[in-house]
Formats: structure tokens, sequence, C-alpha cells
């Protein structure tokens, strides 16, 4: 090809990239400098004073920003595992060819992950509350004998907040257990089973380290989506009671759009979630680059 | 033993399905319901399904905010495909040192969480006299940075060959990308559809703080405030959820396989 044959192929390709490239600095990296320079400056609204690390400063004397940081890590906590195990126990039991009806097991499973995060969100509050079907039901079985008012008791609305994001995400985390199950080679479980190793035995001994790379993906995955949790509690609790369920990505809003405002303080808080996330992605390129 | 090991594997599959599905049936008995019977847990169907569908289109006008999520979902989903893919084409069939550093600045923009650009982003709309305007949340939305990732994966396996072919018959590069490339591809083009559909039908965050007026309010934003409210109608407000919910299964029972893809095409 001649000389300028190829400049002109050159500028064709930054030509296709330049659009999309610049939507995404001008809306990702620009908002994102501007709030490090935001964190910097304290004041209420838009009268804003440089004030050097003092945001920063007051955030180790914030209770609330402290408690809204650990129900978030509760969550991660508390949720991630039981859903990586359940997801894997789910995809290990559709992975059998033997299996009568898995296809519709195996949708009817992953229909949750269509749901809007707003919708299911309010039909979670609907279905704990304190004249509630899951009352109502733990009434009549008679496993309770006054309703619990879940979504207004400091545990049991942290409990509420799991147990609605389990039933929405692990049936998307299971599918990408199926398809890493459908990679591995079936002969494996079959000799696993000759040699007299049960279901269980063959779970944790087998199909846990098979799979360790992809656990140890989704789990980052959702490490990163629980860091940024909001549509669900503002819509289940909405925080309460008091900050019991809040997250730091609410507490952030809040800050910035429900009290009076104080934009620097809420970019600083901010900054501290970019950073946990930055440094869990660094720490999961290390260990997969290790691999 | 092993009829009983298959009884309880299924008794299992069974109960989780039964509970992932449960919520659905709920939100369908529920549109037929008065609020009182709704939040009392009455399982059976009623029939208050016409009051509520009239109370939702006249008291919420639920259906603007339907008409509002399904415009925003489809302008956005057309512009972002379109010049997410034309990049992601771009990054393999034109490489150079410059696109490559600069793919992995895009990438690595997809760890800026949407709360540290919020207050920012704010106040470059306001002044910029866009807020409470379809821009604010068309404009940050088509440049996706997964979509580009996505395309450029899934161009990689693109034969090089039937590029040169077409470049020896005297087709322009634009005229390679839109007539062989991207119909080629409709099954990547189905999957990143979706990805970029879900995410604007569901999107909460930015669009509470960017529109104000009710006019302007998508199905989340519409939706949410009648649940927030003192007295909450629940009839009307199960409308409203299966109004947000009927698109999504909709699509995922017609194209099962890409939106599986779209889903989990993060990962690969």
């Amino acid at each position: 090809m001649s000389k300028k044959g190829k400049s002109r192929l050159r500028l064709t390709g930054w030509s296709m990239v330049i659009v999309a490239s610049a939507f995404v600095l001008f809306f990702s990296y620009v908002p994102m400098i501007q709030a490090f320079f935001l964190s910097l400056k304290t004041g209420k609204g838009a009268n804003l004073e440089f004030s050097g690390l003092a945001n920063y400063v007051r955030m180790f004397q914030d209770k609330v920003f402290w408690t809204t940081l650990g129900n978030t890590l509760l969550y991660a906590l508390i949720q991630i595992p039981v859903m990586i195990f359940l997801a894997l126990l789910i995809a290990v039991l559709l992975n059998d060819p033997k299996l009568r009806l898995r296809g519709i097991y195996r949708t009817c499973i992953f229909l949750p992950c269509v749901t809007s995060l707003v919708s299911y969100s309010i039909l979670f509050k609907n279905l704990f509350a304190v004249d509630g079907l899951v009352n109502q039901l733990l009434l009549k079985l008679g496993l309770i004998d006054t309703a619990i008012p879940f979504v207004l008791t400091d545990g049991w609305a942290k409990a509420v907040v799991v147990i609605a994001l389990l039933w929405r995400h692990t049936g998307y985390f299971m599918i990408f257990f199926l398809s890493a199950l459908q990679n591995i080679d079936q002969s494996v479980f079959e000799a696993a089973k000759l040699d007299g190793s049960n279901f269980f035995q063959t779970f944790f001994r087998i199909t846990m380290p098979m799979l360790r790379p992809i656990v140890f993906l989704t789990s980052v995955m959702a490490l990163n989506n629980t860091l940024q949790l909001f549509d669900e509690v503002v819509n289940l609790t909405n925080g309460g009671p008091g900050n019991a369920t809040r997250t730091i990505s609410q507490y952030i809003y809040d800050l910035s759009f429900t009290y009076v405002p104080s934009y620097g303080y809420a970019a600083a808080v901010s900054y501290v979630v970019l950073i946990l996330i930055v440094i869990i992605t660094v720490v999961q390129k290390k260990v997969m680059r290790e691999k | 033993m092993k009829i009983v090991r298959t009884v309880c594997k299924n008794l299992f599959l069974i109960l989780v399905s039964f509970i992932s599905v449960f919520p659905f049936y709920w939100m369908i008995v529920g549109m037929t319901n008065e609020s009182k019977d709704i939040t009392m847990g009455k399982l059976t169907f009623g029939n208050a399904f016409l009051t509520n569908v009239t109370n939702a289109f006249e008291k919420a006008d639920l259906w603007r905010a339907f008409f509002n999520s399904a415009q925003l979902a489809i302008v956005i989903t057309f512009f972002s495909l379109l010049i997410c893919s034309v990049a992601g084409y771009a990054f393999v069939v034109f490489p150079s040192r410059g696109k490559e550093i600069l793919f992995m600045v895009l990438v690595a923009s997809m760890m800026v969480p949407f709360a540290t650009k919020l207050i920012p982003m704010f106040r470059m709309f306001s002044n910029m006299k866009l807020l409470n305007t379809f821009w604010a949340i068309i404009l940050p939305a088509i440049g996706a940075p997964f979509l580009i990732f996505f395309f450029r994966q899934n161009t990689e396996s693109f034969p090089k060959e039937t590029i040169e072919a077409a470049r020896v018959d005297g087709c322009s590069e634009y005229q390679i990308f839109a007539r062989i490339y991207a119909p080629m591809m409709k099954s990547t083009y189905a999957a990143a559809g979706i990805f970029a559909f879900m995410a604007s039908w569901n999107n909460y965050m930015w669009p509470l703080i960017a529109l104000q007026s009710n006019s302007k309010f998508t199905l989340p934003l519409a939706v949410s405030t009648l649940a927030a409210d003192f007295n909450p109608d629940y009839g009307m407000i199960m409308v409203g959820i299966v109004m947000s919910t009927i698109p999504t299964v909709i699509v995922f029972f017609c194209l099962q396989k890409a939106f599986v893809e779209g889903m989990v095409g993060s990962v690969k």
C-alpha cells in the first residue's frame, strides 16, 4: 500500500474512535477531576472556599460516614459469599445433563435479573411490610406470635436488604458459573463418581477449585456493585430506621441533595469509594495475571 | 438412594424457582387488587384492575413516564450502539500504539463510581442549562466504555480477509463497516443492544437528580415517587411495576440467548 493510502487509513481509524472516546472522556474524567478539586473545598451550597484536606479530616470524626461505610461493607460481607455459594450450588445441579426440566429451572431462576431495580425493591418493601405477606405467612405457620416490623427494626431491615439482593442477583451469577461448568470436561465428574466421591465431596474438592478463577472474578464484580449500592436501599428502606441501612452512595447523595448541600464534603466521601474500587480492581488484575 | 437424591435435588430447584418466580405472580395479582388488600397479602385475583389502571394513567400519568423511559432507552441504545461499535471496530482494524493507550484509558473509566461524578455532572448540566431535559440523560449515556470494550472483544474474531477483499473491490472504510461488518455482527449487536437498553431502562440515580418535573419523569422515578407517598396506593404502584417489568421480560423471552450473552459478556 502507498504511503498516502496508509496515512489516510490511519486518519479513518482515528475518526472512527474519536466520537465515542470524546463522550467517554468528557463525561467520566472531566467530572472525576472536578470532583477531586471540589473535595478540597468547604462551604454550603455554591459558596465554596479552598480548605485543603479539611473534608478528609472531617470524615474521620463523622459517625454517619463510618456507619454508612460499615453498612455497605457488611452487605458485601454477608450477601456476596451467600450468593456465590447458592449460585454455584444451583449451577452444579443444573449442569447435570440427566436432569429433567433443567431449561425451565434455569429460566425461572434467571428471571429476577430482568426486573428493574426500583420495582423489585418496592415489591420487597411490600412483601416485608408489617401486615405484609411474609408476616402473614409466618403467623399462619405459627413461627411467630406477633408481626415483625421488618423494615423498621435495625437488624431486620439490613436482613431484608440482603434477602432482596440475593433474590435479584443469584440467578445472574448462576449463569456465569453454568457457562464455566459447561467448559469443564464431564469425564472429570464421572471419574470422581467412580472413585466413590459423593455430591458434597465432589462439590468442595473438584468443582470449587476448578471454578476458582471465575468465582474470584465474579466476587470482585459483586463487590464493586455493592460498594455502589443505591437504588435498592433508597426504595426499600430509604436508609432507615435512622441510618441502619444507609449505604455510602446514598450518604453521598444525601450530602449533596437531601441535607443542606455540602458538595465539597460529598465529593471527598465519593473519593473514598473511588479509591476502594481502584484498589479492588488493581488487586484483581494482579491476581488474575499471576494465574 | 439414587431416587432420594434426585427427589431432593428437584425439590430444592423447585423451591428456588418458586421463590424466583413468585414476586412476578405477586405483582400481577397486585395489579387487580385494592391497595388495602395488597398490603394485607391477598394472593388471589381481585376486581380492581380497571380502577388501578385508570388511576395509574389519570392520577400518576404513568403512561407518560412509560413513554419517556421508552423514548430515552431507544435513543440511547441506538446512538450508543452506533458510536461504540464504530470505535470498537476501529480499535481492532486500525491498531496503533496511541489507540492502545486510549483504549486502556477508556476501559479504566469504568472504575469511576457514579457517585463521584454526581455533583460535577449536576453543575455541568446546570451551567449548560440542560437540567430537566432529556439531553442530560442522553449525552452522558451514549459513550459507554463497556460497549466499546464488548465490540472490540467481538471484533477480534472477525475475519480480516473479508475486509481486505472489500478494500480490493473499492469499498471505502465506512462502507466496509456499514455494509459488511455490521450485518455480519448481528448477534453482537443484539447482545450489546440489550445491555444498553437495560442500563437505560433501569437508570435511577442520575435521572433522579437531573429530571425535576413530573412530566419528564421516567418510569423508575414515577414508581418510586408513588411508593414514597405518605399514603401510597399500591394498586397503582403495582401497575407501574408491571409496566416497568413487561418490556424487559418480553425482550428476555424473545432474545434469550442474546440477553444472557449481553449480561454475561461483561466478564469474558
